[in-house]
């Protein structure tokens, strides 16, 4: 690993928690749907609203998602794990407690590995345990008063802790894209960042390289990538600023607020509860036989890592571009498609991370939405690899496509009128006719200026509106000048 | 034929599927004696009309054929079950008026045997109690909290937590009720006022709908004159609940009543020293070894036993069981259903005054109790270490099981106590568990059978602790006892 990159003389330490929200049909501990966007208290059941004599059943679902992300990243799947009660007071806590495991989680250690640039980077898990989610307060819709939706109560959540391994912002979000992919790949998590099924809390501090780790801030609730990197910069600079100012650093739990580009301070460790974890009696030990796991791992898709792999092996494709196309599955899928129809991996390849992404990402697309299919994109590659069109050429052909003007490759090429010069006769003609006008640049080049070459290329491409074989044109032109 | 309140539950479910006598007007006749003894202060909740529905339904299904085993038998439950039909107050002014849109699994399994509801039996304060005194709802004809009284001495307690079931059972207003226990709220009581009490291994009954104390230890059960009705009572309300209730035993329910007369010749009861110290009363004593007597005259073998941490089940019991409550309790916070302080300011304010207004000085002292021993830095010293203690109970049992098939012994150190002698000493009422509290601690079976009368011809009951599921051997062990005896068969005068 290279020295971590410092921060006016400081080491940035960063570590992570996660919440993702498991993509179970039904809540963790009861039967209530767990779907997004319903009317409040629609979804929430007897058991969610903690009415008297309700007890809670485990969704086996949760466990096998739980389980599934253990074995994709290397964990131990605990044999025996234990869930506590979290005891406090809050409204949109309909026991009084939260149903967590504590002492003993479910998925323990394990790692996460991904490019930082050109740089490999591990991360190592601590844990990753199930809990239940709470309800929401709503303060805004009633004068005076709150109001509760226990909606999403008992929505089961994966807490997937990190050690302090993070060096940066970059590494951070390097990370939590990773971890991101990971969940949505294995299909434990839709991913859904704005609507909550994905949040990470960053523990941030700072220190002299060397020295013992310092205080740390917690950052909560980073719902989106940008956030997150702008709220771990500031508070970075923060804490920096405090330091040399000859603060000391209070642990605290912090906000980012996205207007002010700041954090603040929501409460410090004074104020920090006493939650009297004990192991919930209404459930017992959850024991996962070896069986299950088994069971677990024969399920599993073929994991982004080995995807890779395969796509250096198979395809020729560097490793890069093999690490690239599979940051989601739709987007290997894609690649797949588009690399077998056309035979040409490495053209199928760089048209997927250069004009297909630069395009989605202006617009914030996924890839299932792009409205390039890749039968289209896989018979454009073939016009080019066959000499049918320029490769800039194609990227007209793509535009048309993209924008909707057309959506068969050949009668595009037809209408543009962008066929490549195949009659040579023809390209001689242009090719003697640019010979016999530019005598200064043949001389030139038969001086030993390649310069000159190019110049002449040039004009026989210009006079071809395009349309000439830039290969071609080279052949020809050097046979004649030999 | 005797009246209709006389005859026991099986005789009673009997004549109701011979169509002897119709369920309707057998819950007329038992909701008259619930008006006729108000003074006893055993009903929280009747509704004749609810119950008059259940019993014309009853009387429809007998009629139809295919009716359940328990037909138009008339029974009441303790206010910590919930039900869709009467409120569910769990005895406390948290819950006054509470209405649970569904009924607790033992309540529907009943119902589904057929029995007909005649309302909810006081009980202590969520169940937090001996003496039945902490109960803080009016009982019915009540305007304000009363105590049970014990139809055999109307001055003294019935017992408690289930002190209701007990009483109105041994009064006749009721062939039967549920019961919970969760240190010995099933067999104290039912050993107070003479009548038979069971409590299973725990998780053969379904927790769900059981208004939750203690978790670990909360058991429901029968309570009713004989082992028999009992038998038949628990056939009905045992099983598997494992949607609902992740502590439920995976074992199928049982028909109790096949083993009621196996003989005993042979049968090893294991009598721990431990249960007959200084603290037993003469006159429990006396009553308890009359009932051995009985047993080797039956061909029983007495074999003496230790269960050397009888008396740290006390502590023990008392910090597992208040922690346990102070998390149950969180969820009465005034947000979402139950009392809300009429008057506060910010939301700590709420939940302060809705929750010192709400919880009687029992419970309170629970939850702090209870709080405490989970707090951080005492958890390893109190919960961590009672917890430790819990599991070399639960051994000490498997030990004595090597010797012995069933373990018996007195259920309370003394008769039933006067009313309000205990109130104002908590921790004495403590100590009167130490009898009860290990086998609730192992989850181990136990059973009260009536076994004489001790000093002011208060009744005695005789403990049966049997191993993980050996409760048809309970009942047999009872049974047996109760056909060489008729101390379960007495009525207390005057009903």
């Amino acid at each position: 690993m290279s020295a971590p990159k410092l921060v006016q003389g400081y080491e940035v330490v960063i570590g992570f928690e996660t919440h993702a929200q498991l993509s179970t049909e039904s809540k963790i501990f009861s039967r209530a749907p767990t779907a997004f966007g319903a009317e409040p208290n629609t979804q929430a059941c007897a058991v969610d609203l903690a009415l008297p004599g309700t007890l809670p059943v485990m969704n086996r679902g949760a466990v096998e998602r739980a389980i599934r992300l253990g074995l994709t990243i290397g964990s131990t799947i605990a044999p025996r794990s234990i869930f506590a009660r979290k005891n406090y007071f809050y409204p949109d806590l309909p026991k009084g407690y939260q149903i967590s495991q504590f002492e003993i989680p479910v998925v323990q250690g394990g790692e996460v590995s991904f490019f930082l640039g050109d740089e490999k980077k591990s991360v190592r898990l601590v844990r990753a345990h199930l809990e239940e989610d709470a309800g929401k307060s709503l303060h805004e819709d009633f004068i005076g008063q709150s109001g509760i939706d226990l909606n999403r109560a008992g929505t089961p959540l994966l807490e997937i802790v990190t050690e302090p391994d993070i060096r940066s912002s970059e590494e951070a979000v390097a990370y939590a894209k990773e971890l991101h992919k990971i969940v949505t790949w294995i299909g434990i998590c839709d991913g859904n960042m704005q609507e909550g099924s994905f949040r990470c809390d960053a523990n941030v501090s700072v220190r002299k390289p060397g020295q013992p780790l310092g205080t740390r801030r917690e950052i909560k609730n980073l719902n989106s990538f940008k956030f997150m990197q702008q709220a771990i910069d500031f508070e970075v600079r923060w804490q920096i600023e405090q330091i040399e100012d000859g603060h000391a650093i209070q642990q605290a739990t912090v906000l980012f607020d996205p207007d002010t580009g700041e954090t603040r301070s929501m409460r410090t460790k004074e104020d920090a509860a006493d939650y009297r974890y004990f192991p919930d009696p209404d459930l017992p030990p959850l024991v996962i036989e070896p069986a299950w796991i088994e069971r677990v791992r024969g399920e599993l898709p073929e994991l982004p890592r080995a995807m890779a792999a395969r796509f250096v092996a198979d395809y020729g494709l560097p490793e890069y571009d093999a690490t690239t196309l599979t940051q989601s599955k739709a987007m290997a899928a894609y690649f797949e498609a588009v690399a077998q129809a056309c035979k040409q991996p490495k053209l199928a390849s760089n048209w997927i991370m250069g004009e297909v992404s630069r395009r989605l990402n202006a617009r914030e697309l996924a890839i299932e939405l792009a409205p390039v299919s890749a039968a289209q994109l896989a018979a454009l590659i073939t016009r080019i690899a066959d000499g049918t069109i320029s490769n800039n050429a194609g990227k007209q052909v793509f535009d048309a496509l993209w924008s909707g003007e057309g959506q068969d490759i050949d009668a595009l090429i037809e209408a543009k009128g962008l066929k490549q010069m195949s009659d040579s006769g023809a390209l001689e003609k242009i090719i003697d006719e640019v010979i016999a006008a530019n005598p200064d640049n043949v001389a030139q080049f038969k001086a030993g200026k390649d310069k000159a070459f190019n110049a002449l290329v040039g004009q026989v491409m210009k006079a071809s509106k395009g349309k000439a074989n830039p290969q071609q044109v080279n052949d020809l032109l050097r046979s004649k000048l030999a | 034929m005797s009246e209709l309140h006389q005859l026991s539950l099986t005789d009673l479910a009997q004549q109701l599927r011979g169509k002897k006598i119709s369920a309707t007007e057998t819950a007329q006749h038992f909701l008259g004696r619930m008006r006729a003894h108000q003074d006893l202060a055993a009903f929280l909740a009747v509704d004749e009309e609810a119950t008059l529905a259940q019993a014309r339904a009853a009387d429809a299904a007998l009629a139809a054929g295919g009716a359940g085993p328990l037909a138009g038998v008339p029974i009441a439950h303790k206010d910590i079950f919930v039900t869709k039909d009467f409120p569910s107050t769990a005895g406390s002014k948290m819950l006054a008026g509470y209405r649970s849109p569904f009924d607790a699994t033992v309540v529907r399994r009943l119902a589904e045997a057929g029995t007909v509801t005649l309302g909810k039996l006081s009980c202590d304060e969520f169940a937090m109690g001996s003496a039945n005194e902490s109960v803080a709802v009016p009982a019915v004809g009540h305007g304000a909290p009363a105590p049970v009284r014990n139809p055999w001495d109307r001055s003294r307690t019935p017992g408690g937590s289930s002190g209701g079931s007990a009483a109105a059972v041994a009064a006749r207003l009721a062939p039967a009720a549920s019961g919970t226990d969760t240190g010995g709220s099933i067999r104290q009581p039912a050993a107070f006022c003479g009548i038979t009490g069971i409590k299973p291994t725990y998780g053969r009954a379904s927790r769900y709908g059981m208004i939750a104390y203690a978790s670990s230890l909360d058991q429901a059960g029968p309570m009713a004159r004989s082992a028999q009705d009992c038998a038949l009572l628990l056939s009905a309300l045992c099983g598997p609940d494992l949607d609902r209730d992740s502590t439920s035993l995976d074992v199928p329910a049982e028909d109790f009543s096949r083993s009621l007369n196996d003989r005993l010749d042979g049968l090893r009861i294991g009598i721990p020293k431990e249960f007959f110290g200084a603290g037993l009363a003469d006159d429990v004593r006396t009553a308890i070894d009359a009932a051995l007597k009985e047993y080797e005259k039956l061909g029983a073998r007495l074999v003496e036993i230790s269960l050397p941490r009888t008396e740290l089940a006390i502590p023990v019991y008392y910090i597992i069981a208040p922690a346990e409550a102070s998390s149950n309790l969180s969820r009465f916070d005034g947000v979402k259903f139950g009392h809300r302080a009429g008057q506060y300011g910010d939301l700590l304010d709420m939940y302060k005054r809705t929750r010192a207004e709400g919880f009687g000085d029992e419970v309170k002292r629970r939850i702090m109790v209870g709080t405490y021993v989970l707090s951080h830095g005492y958890y390893d010293a109190y919960y961590l270490q009672a917890q430790k203690i819990r599991r070399m109970i639960a051994d000490d049992f498997q030990q004595a099981f090597k010797n012995c098939d069933v373990v018996a012994g007195p259920v309370a150190p003394t008769v039933a106590w006067q009313l309000g002698d205990k109130a104002e000493d908590p921790v004495a009422a403590y100590l009167a568990d130490i009898y009860t509290l290990s086998a609730s601690l192992a989850g181990l079976p136990g059973m009260s059978v009536p076994c004489g009368f001790g000093a002011n011809d208060m009744p005695v009951g005789l403990q049966l602790i049997g191993n993980y599921l050996q409760e048809g051997k309970l009942l047999n062990v009872a049974h047996r006892l109760q056909q060489a005896t008729d101390f379960h068969l007495r009525t207390p005068e005057g009903y």
